[in-house]
């Protein structure tokens, strides 16, 4: 076991799968050389050389595009698409193509391709480095969504990303890479090293792809999230003292619908929370499944709480994150209702 | 003279009631063109972008340093495949008059390009086509009968009923899917060369597009990771002068050639007669012993004819002149490789008669087993419980539950 941030557990999840199957590679602008804007894949190419950790022109349209004939031909490729806000160039590669190919072709060409992007607001990157675009990727048939919220999970579910034989698209909470931040930009930041999941072990493991954790027990409510949100979530139930449930859905596609709608039925009251804007946002697809499997448990209408149907705006990046103020007040009024 | 800003809308040569007028088109005289040496640096061969790589002439006589000296028993096999090829589309478009399928997409006089190239690659390299390409499975010897079943999306359909007719794959033939969005396949073929060079196997791969695709940022895409990581590749744009309705020029091709892109950005351009079964076959002999050299991707521009509509589903004499393919001053690819061989002494007109009735029956018996596995109006059908497959490797348990759910809509 070792102490690591969100940051070294995915470069160590890269490392050793590059050390473990030699059809890995890692492609995406800066992610060579320089090791990543972000660093996460800082000392790979030094170690696996420049043909498996490829610099790439800045063209994420081709970096999806090559990154499938490269999985059509055998190599198991991670993208690296540098902020989520930038991968709309690769959407059609992605939607299109990757997505549809296995289907299209009857299962005779498919092509394992894992796409890492960092997404999420909270660092002052306005719009366009700020955005939480996973909803528009869930809608896509074909394609598997997760999104980490801790160290530990972030390496199990990069392996099993990386292994798993359908395209993911892996979305990184960039407020989380060096600690959790529960919404309150005022406090210190608080690092991995004091927080239980920042253990992580040095070798091999997955987190499956496709389950929720119950990251919080409680009887009162089920706070259904992910990502940075999770923890916002905890900030929010501990400030009003409810004796929450919280569930960290980590992956969106495939949904694990038993772990929260079995939470829900239990406490009868859930509120479901994310940073990407509201409207028809995934939010809306986790409220439409609870209510259609719980309806009769529950005892109060399911809350949503979103970032607003905004851009995200560079000088009120506070005023838009769903913070614990605005979550607080949603749970309040679940906790109210009826 | 008032002096300002214009804008140019490209200029069709003919609409339907002037006469074709082919003026725009530059050619150069078979065996005109030099022929570098393989490793030649792209920057130093910018004139093969331009001019024009012809070999057979007038007279019918393979000429010039292109001349890839094919024995005459290789130029039947081609002839052949060609033929096969146009008789086979004329089948399948006269299945769609009569409503046996949906949809038909013919190659007619730009068969060269797919069954030249297709010879000229070795059978292990990798293929990316488009959907004007039937001849690279003529060549590679996909049974007739399972290109008519895909057409048909019946029982035995290799794409189990999701696609369109025409968009085929075959796996073990190394013919990748073909998508039905436009070049897409472009970037998917570098990246596939570029994992063949990391694994260090000498295989490239071979993509095509029309030039009215060589629009989508796909194209630049592909163009720039080729060049940048030099990667085994041939790209090729099938410049049949019509997308739908627009002519090439619609397509950036009034200014300059589309085969120029290539020295553009740094790799090897080459614009081939496309209706020139020999020389497609030795640009593509040329461009493969590069890429598999390591010296490079090259862009191929075969300069050809769309001679039928682009689809079933739309109608020449609406956009261009009735006339226009009869008129078009490049020929037709199959009669000139015929009066080659006859010109060799190697093929007659009886021998060609023979051979068209061979091959028609061929088709014929293919279509007849073919449609006994169904068609798109008459059974027998597919399980439509395949319809859920293949979403994921895995089905996850919403599809199972939506397969259920369409059982119980259908009372089974």
């Amino acid at each position: 076991m070792a102490q690591m941030n969100m940051i070294q557990a995915l470069n160590s999840a890269m490392d050793i799968m590059l050390a473990r199957d030699p059809n890995v590679v890692v492609l995406g602008e800066d992610i060579g050389y320089f090791g990543g804007v972000f660093r996460v894949t800082d000392g790979l190419q030094r170690k696996y050389g420049e043909h498996r950790v490829l610099d790439t022109p800045i063209a994420e349209g081709a970096i999806v595009g090559a990154a499938i004939g490269m999985g059509v031909n055998g190599l198991r490729p991670i993208a690296e698409v540098q902020f989520a806000d930038y991968i709309y160039p690769a959407c059609d590669q992605i939607f299109s193509e990757l997505a549809r190919l296995r289907y299209r072709s009857a299962g005779d060409f498919w092509a394992p391709v894992t796409i890492r992007t960092p997404c999420g607001g909270g660092i002052r990157g306005g719009q366009t480095h700020s955005q939480s675009p996973e909803g528009i990727f869930t809608h896509v048939c074909g394609i598997k969504v997760v999104m980490p919220s801790t160290p530990y999970d972030a390496k199990g579910l990069l392996i099993a990303s990386i292994e798993d034989d359908d395209p993911v698209v892996f979305f990184e909470p960039k407020r989380l890479y060096n600690g959790p931040f529960d919404g309150d930009a005022n406090k210190p930041a608080v690092p991995w090293s004091t927080h239980p999941k920042g253990e992580v072990p040095d070798g091999y493991y997955t987190v499956p792809i496709g389950k929720a954790e119950i990251v919080r027990k409680g009887s009162a409510v089920t706070m259904v999230a992910y990502g940075t949100m999770i923890y916002v979530c905890e900030a929010a139930a501990k400030a009003l003292g409810i004796d929450a449930e919280i569930i960290d859905v980590r992956s969106m596609v495939p949904l694990d619908v038993d772990t929260i709608c079995t939470s829900v039925k239990k406490t009868g009251r859930c509120l479901i929370a994310h940073e990407a804007t509201r409207f028809s946002g995934f939010g809306a697809e986790l409220s439409a499944t609870i209510q259609e499997e719980c309806f009769w448990d529950l005892e109060a209408p399911i809350g949503r709480v979103a970032g607003w149907d905004t851009p995200y705006p560079h000088a009120f990046e506070w005023e838009y994150f769903p913070g614990p103020l605005r979550v607080a007040a949603a749970l309040k009024a679940v906790m109210e209702a009826a | 003279m008032a002096r300002r800003s214009r804008l140019h809308v490209p200029k069709h040569h003919s609409r339907p009631g002037e006469e074709p007028d082919f003026s725009y088109l530059e050619t150069s005289p078979a065996g005109a063109v030099p022929r570098p040496d393989i490793n030649a640096r792209a920057r130093d061969i910018g004139n093969l972008s331009i001019d024009l790589v012809r070999v057979l002439d007038d007279r019918h006589v393979a000429v010039g340093p292109w001349n890839p000296h094919l024995d005459p028993p290789e130029l039947q096999i081609g002839l052949r495949h060609m033929l096969l090829t146009r008789i086979f589309d004329e089948r399948m478009q006269r299945a769609q008059r009569q409503g046996k399928t949906s949809f038909y997409m013919r190659c007619l006089g730009e068969e060269a390009v797919s069954v030249a190239q297709g010879m000229a690659l070795r059978p292990t390299d990798m293929l990316f086509p488009g959907y004007r390409n039937q001849g690279l499975y003529m060549v590679r010897g996909r049974p007739l009968v399972d290109l008519m079943c895909q057409l048909l999306s019946n029982t035995r359909d290799m794409c189990k009923g999701r696609q369109l007719p025409v968009m085929y794959h075959w796996a073990e033939g190394r013919i990748f899917s073909i998508s039905g969005n436009l070049t897409t396949q472009f970037p998917q073929a570098v990246g596939w060369a570029m994992a063949a060079a990391i694994k260090g196997e000498d295989d490239i791969a071979v993509s095509w597009i029309g030039e009215g695709s060589s629009a989508e940022a796909d194209f630049h895409h592909a163009m720039l990771f080729a060049s940048v990581y030099m990667a085994p590749v041939i790209l090729n744009i099938v410049n049949n002068q019509w997308a739908i309705s627009t002519f090439q020029g619609f397509a950036g091709g009034e200014q300059r050639s589309f085969a120029a892109r290539g020295p553009g950005y740094g790799m090897a351009g080459i614009r081939v007669d496309g209706n020139d079964f020999l020389a497609v076959y030795a640009v593509t002999q040329w461009a493969a012993e590069r890429a598999r050299t390591g010296a490079g991707p090259t862009l191929i521009e075969h300069v050809t004819y769309r001679g039928a509509a682009h689809s079933t589903s739309d109608d020449p004499s609406r956009y261009r002149p009735k006339d226009d393919y009869e008129k078009w001053p490049l020929g037709d690819p199959v009669l000139r490789l015929k009066n080659h061989l006859i010109a060799l002494g190697e093929w007659s007109e009886e021998r060609h008669a023979a051979l068209t009735q061979e091959l028609e029956q061929q088709v014929t018996e293919s279509w007849k087993e073919a449609v006994q596995y169904g068609t798109l109006t008459d059974g027998p059908r597919l399980n439509r419980d395949l319809m859920f497959q293949d979403v994921f490797k895995e089905m996850p348990e919403t599809l199972r539950r939506q397969r259920e759910q369409l059982r119980a809509e259908l009372g089974v």
